[in-house]
């Protein structure tokens, strides 16, 4: 879990390799053009499915790499996944009010 | 440079923490605190988007016809070469080469502001199309045979688009003086291996910055095929 140049005192935190970034820029530009590509293939519904996953891919990558999120400590990742659940509970709650106002009929309507 | 770099670190470790290592870790969490505030801040004009788009679906494919489908993905591509550069900046820092570090924030910064040069040409285009919200907002296919079936609410659209690329450009040009902050403080060798808190937590910002536009770009730009029609 922790970072290997602990016993070095000169360094505090991860260091992670530069062809690590390098790989995870590459993907996530490998990524850009795939959702761009899928865009223009009717999917019907599924196109959002696509591109919102395509994205989420390309998030995750950047939050735990490029943000360093899996050298960092749990404390930090718990929040984190907090904040998504958080936010989840910011978009299912409204949802299920606008998306089930026109599942029941009331008198006079 | 062992000697120097011992005594900075002295100087940088504030005394309510037991070393370094948990000053820095502590400062790390501190700055995901806050960014999970601005996720919050950003979720609720996402929040409007998932509304509006589920009650104005159609007015929401014909507004995003509009947008220039390419400049979207070269900026988005952009943004994602400013992460790299970033990233190894930090790396950099780490590494105990400032002016390698130095050398990738200003390449990040220059990113960041072809990002925004981009942006601009793109909100110019939009504004003198008049698809801009307000009095002087109008709204047209530009195919004849294909009118609008929805252009009134093509409005709700721009609205969310203005807001939520404008909130994001802000945070870019935020972003980007706060990466001249870090050169210029750099340049006084601020930082060291024992200390480069600072660098640490504008990149996280500056990924923060990419991660929201991830999202806004298949969201606004990319919501249904017959582009390039």
């Amino acid at each position: 879990m922790e970072n290997n140049q602990q016993h070095d005192e000169s360094v505090v935190g991860h260091i992670a390799p530069a062809s690590m970034y390098v790989a995870i820029w590459a993907v996530l530009m490998a990524f850009t053009a795939i959702t761009v590509f899928a865009a223009t293939i009717e999917l019907h519904v599924f196109n959002i499915v696509v591109a919102l996953v395509i994205a989420t891919i390309k998030g995750t990558l950047v939050v735990l790499f490029f943000m360093h999120l899996r050298y960092s400590t749990k404390l930090t990742m718990v929040t984190v996944v907090a904040s998504i659940f958080f936010l989840f509970i910011l978009f299912g709650l409204t949802m299920t009010d606008y998306l089930s106002r026109g599942w029941l009929t009331y008198p006079g309507h | 440079m062992a000697t120097s770099d011992i005594q900075v670190a002295e100087h940088a470790l504030q005394h309510h923490f037991a070393d370094m290592e948990q000053q820095r870790e502590t400062s790390t969490f501190g700055m995901w605190m806050f960014l999970l505030t601005e996720i919050m801040f950003f979720g609720g004009l996402f929040c409007a988007y998932l509304v509006y788009r589920a009650s104005y679906y159609t007015a929401f494919v014909e507004g995003s016809q509009k947008m220039n489908i390419w400049l979207g993905a070269t900026n988005t591509a952009v943004l994602i070469c400013s992460s790299l550069t970033m990233a190894l900046g930090v790396r950099a820092a780490q590494m105990a080469k400032p002016k390698l570090m130095i050398a990738l924030l200003l390449v990040t910064i220059l990113f960041g502001l072809g990002f925004l040069g981009i942006k601009a040409v793109e909100y110019h285009e939009h504004w003198v199309n008049h698809e801009f919200p307000g009095p002087n907002f109008h709204f047209e296919t530009g195919d004849p045979e294909h009118p609008a079936t929805d252009a009134q609410h093509t409005e709700i659209y721009f609205s969310l688009y203005w807001a939520m690329t404008g909130l994001h450009a802000l945070h870019m040009i935020i972003g980007v003086g706060l990466v001249l902050w870090i050169v210029l403080a750099g340049l006084r060798g601020a930082f060291t291996p024992h200390y480069y808190n600072p660098v640490e937590n504008v990149g996280l910002y500056w990924h923060f910055v990419d991660l929201v536009w991830i999202y806004l770009f298949p969201l606004l730009y990319l919501i249904s095929k017959k582009h390039g029609g």
